[in-house]
């Protein structure tokens, strides 16, 4: 009886407590903590192990002939036979950098110490055996012995990864991936760096964090501290708070139309008439498309602004008046600083949420491939004008516009892990600074 | 509906005089026509049931009420002569002669010395020198100086409440104001914070003029050298706290101070 009733209460506090809640909390967060690990997990082993050099295998088949590349996968296809999937190379001969071959049909694989790699400016890597050099060219001979000549000029990089040994490859692979991050894109994106994709990147966030955040913040502490509460007032924030959900394809369409042919139509009617009708303002470029961006994000700071002034007990304000402080010492000197953990936090939102926006983005300014960059050693150093390359287009372009779409896999991914790189990088960043704020203006006890 | 009060005649050279004060919200009226004058250097209680306009009052004589939207006076609050309620006062100035100590203790987020200076700085005071001396002196005339000597560079959010409270009126009398306005500054403290803020009050009213709004009768009686009594609004009895306190004139006073109602 006794211990009937004790189940029956330990089974209600159970519940009384909210320990179902508690437990649903802390799944859901484990589930999410999965998911990005997973995420991560996933874009890195796909990424980073495509710029190893491997090793050329060649293959003899059944009829007679050979084939060098790498092995990139191995499996088992719909009908029950293993298969392998061999980077061939040699576009320029192949047509198809690719090929799969069914494992029955190889006699034997081997690995031909002499067989070179070679990075190209054209065309893709080369796999074959060098014949000769002969002053400014070189001859070489593919697995099926056809003659390739190619200009040295043209080689990028060549090595014979058969005979490399771990440090060996250990080097070669550091340096592809310093190349990844300082070097520009070859042939149409699938190969090559990444830099003017990063520099777009990353330029493009500075300048809407410039353009949107004091906007923002001032626009915020207007409508919390200075504007008389009314209908006006009232219909501004419910208006604030819905541009927020705006889809951003809208946005860009916006800019299109206000910025690009408004304002830069008027610049270029204004400052630019000698070079009409090219436009050069009235075209996308990263200034445009950093308004743009700077507009979607504005919301998000004004709220975030608004309810961290919002927060802070009337007590202060009214310390600070009572002390002979007027309202813009109040405001500078007590509410900012105390306000500012909350602003960051709500600029933060808006820099991840900028950082990852392409579709806006693909009709004021960002390009496949830009031949110039937005900032250079020309006079006058800042072509805010020009268009610029962007990480997040740059994986829609080379994963779903590129006509090669098996080499570009590892570029997608690693693409995709930079882009989270920059944005963690920046958002993290931001958080310190946040934290430090937070750290020194804070009310409760330290 | 005034009740003239005999002591305002016995009261030589005021600081504040109040003369007809109505005070409205909106359409609603909190004051009616109260009319009285408190004394220099001394310390001046408001009592009377919640809501019966004594905060209202005192926020009148540093110009809190501005932050209110809606709020209109009438009548007349003259401070050394210089009306307070005239829209051209300069209120910053004004409120460096007139301080405030609030109901919750509201110390800045910042260090304890730089509570303290908060005055001083927006003043535009630099001089180093002149800060640590204001800080020290307003600290030892707050009592809180033995405590906090050692940590004033540190947080003061790490005080008590007692401390903090006394952090907040050594942050008012740093600016040296002439008059300190108190509104229930022991309401959130316990019984032994609660004595060192009075026995505070007591010091300081040598050298500043103390207007304190409680609603602890026995606090009014210990600090107060007068007492007004309030009720909806309207002064209903003014006079020396040992008066009002023994043998009050009005029925309605003697009911609240005795308990009966209230």
């Amino acid at each position: 009886m006794n211990s009937i009733s004790q189940t029956k209460q330990s089974k209600n506090n159970f519940l009384h407590r909210g320990e179902p809640w508690v437990w649903a909390s802390g799944a859901a967060l484990a589930f999410i903590l999965v998911m990005i690990v997973l995420l991560l997990g996933v874009v890195v082993a796909n990424g980073l192990p495509a710029f190893w050099p491997k090793d050329l295998i060649e293959a003899r088949l059944k009829d007679g002939s050979r084939v060098l590349g790498e092995i990139h996968r191995r499996e088992i296809n719909g009908d029950g036979v293993a298969t392998v999937q061999f980077k061939v190379g040699n576009r320029d001969l192949l047509g198809l950098d690719f090929k799969w071959l069914s494992q029955p049909e190889i006699i034997s694989e081997s690995r031909p110490v002499d067989a070179v790699v070679l990075e190209r400016r054209e065309y893709g890597n080369f796999f074959g055996y060098l014949q000769k050099t002969d002053g400014a060219k070189a001859v070489f001979t593919d697995a099926a012995g056809r003659i390739k000549e190619i200009a040295l000029i043209d080689i990028i990089r060549s090595y014979r990864p058969n005979r490399m040994n771990l440090l060996d490859k250990t080097g070669l692979y550091a340096t592809r991936l310093v190349e990844l991050l300082w070097d520009e894109p070859r042939e149409s994106n699938t190969e090559g760096g990444l830099f003017p994709a990063i520099f777009g990147t990353v330029l493009m966030i500075f300048l809407m964090s410039i353009l949107s955040f004091p906007l923002g913040v001032i626009a915020g502490i207007y409508l919390r501290e200075y504007a008389k509460p009314g209908i006006l007032v009232t219909m501004v924030r419910i208006a604030v708070n819905n541009l927020a959900g705006i889809p951003s394809i809208v946005y860009g369409i916006f800019g299109l139309g206000f910025f690009i042919y408004g304002m830069g139509g008027a610049i270029d009617q204004l400052f630019f008439p000698q070079n009409l009708p090219t436009p050069t303002f009235g075209t996308g470029g990263i200034l445009w498309a950093s308004l743009t961006l700077g507009l979607l994000t504005v919301p998000v700071v004004i709220v975030s602004t608004e309810e961290a002034l919002g927060a802070i007990p009337k007590g202060i304000r009214e310390a600070s008046l009572a002390c002979g402080a007027t309202r813009y010492q109040t405001l500078t000197r007590l509410l900012l600083p105390m306000a500012s953990p909350g602003i960051l936090t709500g600029f933060i939102l808006a820099m991840a949420r900028a950082a990852g926006e392409v579709a806006p983005l693909m009709i004021t300014g960002v390009v496949k491939l830009a031949p110039t960059m937005p900032i250079d050693t020309s006079f006058p150093f800042f072509h805010l004008d020009r268009k610029f390359m962007h990480l997040g287009f740059h994986i829609y372009d080379i994963g779903f516009q590129s006509p090669n779409v098996e080499a570009t896999k590892p570029m997608v991914y690693v693409t995709t892990l930079l882009l989270l790189l920059i944005v963690v990088l920046m958002t993290g960043t931001a958080i310190h600074l946040r934290n430090t704020m937070k750290k020194r203006y804070t009310l409760t006890d330290v | 509906m005034t009740k003239r009060i005999s002591t305002i005649s016995e009261i030589a050279n005021p600081i504040v005089e109040i003369k007809g004060l109505n005070l409205f919200y909106g359409d609603s009226q909190a004051l009616f026509d109260v009319s009285f004058n408190i004394p220099r250097q001394m310390v001046t209680a408001l009592i009377g049931p919640s809501g019966c306009g004594k905060s209202t009052l005192i926020r009148c004589l540093n110009r809190m009420n501005d932050l209110i939207n809606g709020l209109r006076t009438e009548g007349s609050i003259k401070i050394d002569g210089i009306e307070v309620l005239d829209p051209e006062l300069d209120v910053i100035a004004h409120r460096y002669r007139v301080g405030m100590v609030f109901q919750k203790s509201n110390p800045f987020p910042k260090s304890i010395y730089e509570n303290v200076i908060f005055g001083l700085r927006i003043a535009g005071i630099k001089d180093k020198s002149v800060l640590d001396e204001a800080v020290e002196q307003s600290l030892k005339r707050a009592a809180i100086w033995e405590e906090v000597k050692e940590r004033l560079h540190k947080s003061a959010m790490g005080l008590s409440g007692g401390q903090m409270q006394r952090l907040c009126i050594a942050r008012a009398i740093a600016v040296n104001p002439e008059i300190i306005l108190m509104d229930e500054p022991c309401s959130a403290l316990d019984p032994r914070a609660t004595a060192a803020i009075e026995d505070l009050i007591r010091e300081l009213r040598s050298e500043y003029t103390i207007i304190i709004v409680t609603h602890n009768m026995q606090q009014a009686a210990r600090v107060s050298d007068y007492t007004a009594y309030m009720y909806l609004g309207k002064l209903v009895e003014y006079d020396l706290t040992g008066k009002i306190f023994t043998a009050p004139s009005h029925r309605e006073t003697e009911d609240y101070i005795s308990g009966r109602f209230g």
